[in-house]
């Protein structure tokens, strides 16, 4: 069993898994995101923490006084994900049958703010601080020795927000990882009330009046950041190896991780011949591939899928949605190269600092 | 209920009445100060903002200050190693590592300076004896013994240093000059002790 759970928990398995759950979750939403459902993976998702806690290695890696806001956060993002989804998918069903939304019978037209949600804004306040100094009073500082720039903790890991970033610099060049996606995802989230004008759903919560603005979002929210954080903080062990949650952390585990760029399979694997000494002609192959993507592919999408969307929103609106929508989606096109093909770089001119 | 609406508005009226009497009744006290006039304002207001130029511009100046330190505890940048003899061939020797960043690798041919910073984000990587690698404990990059990456995230391999005989006949490795592979730097004569 655990064998099972550890093979399971190799990234593209993961990944692939947890991407057909949330797909289909998002299909049969009245199943999925019912108060039954989250009472039975509620309490097994706790029992497997609790009978899980009996493993040494799992022990060992979820009580590390770093890593213990991120076992809350898998719980309190679960459990705030359903609340939401919860809410929409009941006010579905009551605009399905013709009935107000369950905030229009509270109060019409309003948002009821004093005093039910100042005071409750209050208690959480006052909750989140008790729960802040109990916090650190319990659990000692993760301190360590002064630092030592010869000597690199192994691994070396980031302050637990910064582990999803970490985890993508595994895969991407530091300026598009550091710099390029983060921006992105920053300005991408700010640039949402600009794209989005659909009234719907404006002061309640309804998951089939915005299935694509809710999809895409819990997607970019729930598997490019929160997942890459859990991965970063209990998976990845020494040497930055991949290792599973019951597995030991074995300094000298060898994992066979070679990999090459796109030039080198098209020219050497393929071709049988070597790298041509220009850079321009090496990488051509690289250029076309992110070439028509970025300009193939939104074609495509209008005149297939988009083409109402396209008309609703006008060009510039649609332009800036589907240059966001492919930049995310080819962030786990990326992982998954690097997964399944070892693929390290489709554009590699270190002689420009450019890696793609 | 409706009688008490019109006795509301009674009670109000007398209440704003009585606001408007004590504005009127009592006027403010006519100010025994000395007036300040426009001339004396203005070079009071002028010394004010040339204190705060001076107070900023000194602030400055002391962060300034700041990065030119008297002492500087940085390892000088070119150093002795010994001699080739100390150097067993074929093994990646870390005794400079901590001290000034640097690998001396001895191959069947000679002796180069490998630099302990890893290309992708500038950890500093691991050598791992038993699997023959430098391995960067931040994302996982490795390198072979040469420096040239073959996993991970590292786009290019590692740098190499300057390495010459000084003139006692020690290894002499100066790190104000690199060679960078991807540069074809590598085969320059400097960058590669033939012993």
């Amino acid at each position: 069993m655990k064998d099972i759970i550890n093979v399971i928990s190799d990234p593209p398995i993961l990944f692939t898994l947890l991407v057909i759950i949330l797909f289909t979750s998002f299909k049969y939403s009245e199943i999925f995101w019912s108060g039954k459902a989250m009472i039975v993976v509620g309490v097994s998702s706790v029992l497997f923490f609790i009978v899980s806690l009996f493993d040494e290695n799992f022990l060992l890696i979820v009580t590390k006084p770093d890593n213990v806001p991120i076992v809350g956060l898998i719980f309190l993002i679960f459990f705030f994900t359903w609340l939401a989804m919860w809410q929409a998918v009941n006010n579905d069903k009551r605009i399905a049958a013709g009935k107000p939304v369950m905030e229009a019978e509270i109060e019409p037209n309003r948002v009821i703010v004093w005093p039910d949600l100042v005071y409750i804004e209050l208690i959480a306040l006052t909750l989140t601080l008790v729960l802040l100094i109990g916090w650190s009073v319990l659990l000692e500082a993760p301190l360590e020795q002064p630092a030592n720039p010869a000597n690199s903790p192994n691994p070396s890991k980031a302050p637990w927000y910064f582990l999803g970033l970490q985890e993508l610099l595994v895969y991407f060049d530091p300026w598009i990882a550091g710099v390029l996606l983060p921006g992105l995802c920053v300005v991408g989230l700010m640039a949402i009330p600009f794209i989005d004008k659909n009234p719907k759903g404006n002061g309640y919560y309804s998951f089939a009046e915005r299935k694509m603005a809710i999809s895409i979002f819990i997607f970019g929210w729930l598997l490019l950041w929160i997942l890459l954080i859990v991965i970063g903080t209990f998976l990845r062990g020494p040497n930055w190896n991949f290792f599973g949650p019951y597995e030991y952390w074995d300094v000298h585990k060898l994992e066979p991780l070679v990999n090459i760029n796109l030039s080198e399979i098209v020219y050497i694997k393929w071709f049988g011949v070597g790298l041509p000494n220009n850079w321009f002609l090496r990488e051509i192959f690289g250029i076309g591939i992110l070439l028509a993507y970025f300009m193939i592919t939104p074609l495509i999408l209008t005149k297939k899928y988009f083409s109402d969307l396209f008309l609703k929103l006008g060009i510039g609106r649609y332009a800036i949605f589907i240059a966001l929508l492919l930049l995310m989606v080819s962030v786990p096109i990326k992982m998954y190269l690097r997964w399944l093909f070892n693929l390290k770089y489709i554009l590699a001119i270190p002689e420009i600092f450019f890696n793609i | 209920m409706t009688e008490n609406v019109p006795n509301r508005s009674e009670i109000e009226v007398p209440i704003e009445e009585t606001k408007g009497e004590t504005v009127v009744k009592t006027e403010p006290p006519k100010p025994v100060k000395k007036q300040v006039d426009r001339r004396s304002f203005f070079s009071w207001m002028g010394l004010a903002w040339l204190s705060f130029t001076a107070a900023t511009l000194g602030m400055a100046a002391a962060i300034g200050r700041f990065f030119f330190p008297n002492v500087l505890f940085e390892p000088p940048l070119t150093f002795k190693a010994g001699y080739p003899e100390d150097y067993i061939i074929g093994a990646v020797d870390e005794r400079f590592k901590e001290s000034f960043g640097v690998w001396l690798v001895r191959n069947s041919e000679g002796i180069f300076a490998l630099s302990t910073v890893c290309t992708h984000l500038g950890c500093t990587p691991n050598w791992l004896g038993a699997e023959a690698k430098f391995k960067c404990p931040c994302h996982g990059s490795g390198f072979y013994k040469t420096g040239i990456n073959f996993e991970g995230p590292a786009p290019r391999p590692l740098e190499r240093y300057m390495i010459s005989y000084a003139e006692d006949g020690q290894i002499l490795v100066d790190k104000n000059r690199k060679f960078q592979y991807e540069k074809g730097q590598w085969k320059d004569p400097d960058s590669f002790l033939k012993v």
